[in-house]
């Protein structure tokens, strides 16, 4: 099902998504991968706040390419979710609300998608012109000296992903392939 | 004996880089055209369509293909009868990407060291491979690659007894287990025999040749196209969301080995398979 909607979303919206949503997003999200979701972890080990309120947020696991001049951000497809699977469940249990990203996730990411009716989404992966000009604008926010690692607030228009697991823990990583698996010999 | 000044072996590396990173070969373009026509998964088929149309974008607006753009593969093949003047060979290979990668708006993915991690900011050091060939000409190929497929990428130490059988398997096991992680359709560069570090480089040259040809050895070129249809069994399918098409093409390479071994690697490529080349 194709579904339309602002972001961030209520939690109502979120679990309102299922595995195989074609889902178009608008508004705001923000960036990190793997280098700012270690300063961020190491962060809340020591004790201190997030360099942004995490709660109701969704993060995309990317790092673009330098933007040319005129244009808000440069090639801007997703990374291997899996290498944020460490950090990702204490994330989403301080109200993250949403991921998106490529590739499977841990057995303890599911289990906090679901404590949380948070959700998992993939952007496709290799697309990163074409999901670039869904991006309006791009503004580093904090740890502004890890270069593509730096964590950035996006403002997305139509920004389409697709949903892999819900709130209910469904994977379609897991059904759709299942769906196309033909004998082998 | 012909002279070379290092410079053009730079300017040559710049325009290379930012070559691969904006367009495909033409025939990574056909492999992805047939694919939109055969993918059974209506979902495949639009995501295989999205990524023609991200094909499109990159060249025309100058945009890299993906933002992944690489560490910077750099194979040499030297003329033997080629004397470099003006400066190091590989000082100028790095000159090469630092310039591509600052000039060009590609995106800097290396790190000084594995463990401390500071980016170098320039995408410097490339990783250079030199081979002294016959003649005075120099062959430059650049390949970025992308590191969430160079992620799933195996090495396999199999017995003799393991046989053909044993390469295939590996060769499934490594693309099974790549799944999503691996952004299919997936090109799989595959090298048998040699060493242990001989048949990885064999499998990341396997990489660079064209979709849709075969080795010259028959068992080989068979093994290729049974290798390709089975992936294609397997339902990965654009994305890791299911279909008929998680790889475009299966290519591999062999060499001598040792009598005690047989070790396969398993070098995958995501669909944007990136190399350009120039002969100087």
């Amino acid at each position: 099902m194709d579904r339309h909607i602002n972001v961030p979303y209520t939690k109502e919206e979120a679990k309102s998504l299922k595995a195989g949503d074609m889902v178009y997003l608008t508004g705001t999200i923000y960036t990190a991968r793997d280098a700012a979701h270690k300063r961020m972890y190491e962060a809340l080990e020591r004790g201190e706040v997030l360099p942004f309120d995490i709660k109701g947020n969704v993060i995309y696991y990317m790092g673009p390419s330098p933007a040319r001049e005129g244009r808000p951000i440069g090639s801007a497809g997703p990374t291997t979710a899996s290498r944020m699977d460490k950090y990702a469940p204490k994330l989403l249990d301080l109200g993250q609300s949403g991921m998106i990203g490529k590739g499977k996730r841990s057995k303890e990411v599911h289990e906090a998608i679901v404590r949380n009716d948070a959700v998992y989404f993939a952007a496709i992966g290799g697309a990163g012109a074409l999901l670039s000009k869904a991006i309006e604008a791009s503004e580093v926010i904090a740890y502004d000296d890890l270069g593509t690692e730096a964590i950035r607030r996006l403002t997305v228009k139509e920004f389409p992903v697709i949903v892999v697991i819900d709130s209910e823990g469904t994977d379609l990583y897991e059904t759709a392939i299942q769906k196309y698996k033909k004998e082998d010999e | 004996m012909r002279e070379i000044d290092v410079s053009e072996i730079t300017s040559a590396i710049k325009e290379l880089c930012i070559e691969a990173n904006h367009t495909l070969s033409p025939d990574m373009k056909a492999a992805l055209d047939s694919a939109v026509d055969t993918e059974e998964s209506p979902l495949g088929k639009q995501i295989l369509g999205q990524l023609e149309e991200n094909l499109a974008i990159a060249k025309e607006d100058m945009i890299p293909i993906c933002q992944d753009t690489g560490m910077a593969v750099v194979y040499l093949e030297v003329g033997q009868d080629v004397h470099f003047t003006g400066g190091l060979l590989e000082d100028a290979v790095n000159e090469g990407v630092r310039q591509g990668y600052v000039d060009g708006f590609l995106r800097k993915s290396v790190v000084s060291d594995p463990i401390e991690r500071v980016n170098t900011k320039d995408n410097t050091p490339a990783v250079l491979h030199y081979f002294p060939v016959a003649g005075e000409k120099v062959k430059i190929t650049v390949a970025p690659k992308g590191f969430g497929s160079e992620n799933m990428s195996r090495v396999f130490m199999l017995k003799p007894a393991d046989g053909i059988e044993g390469v295939k398997n590996a060769v499934l096991t490594a693309v099974k287990d790549a799944g999503p992680n691996a952004c299919p359709p997936m090109v799989v560069g595959v090298g048998v025999g040699g060493t242990f570090e001989k048949c990885a480089l064999l499998s990341k040259m396997a990489l660079l040749r064209k979709a849709g040809e075969h080795s010259e050895i028959p068992y080989v070129a068979k093994m290729e196209k049974e290798l390709l249809e089975r992936i294609n069994k397997s339902g990965i399918g654009p994305g890791g969301l299911g279909g008929s098409t998680t790889a475009l093409a299966v290519n591999v390479l062999t060499y001598p080995t040792h009598i005690a071994g047989l070790p396969v690697a398993v070098n995958i490529c995501c669909h944007v398979n990136r190399h350009a080349g120039k002969v100087l």
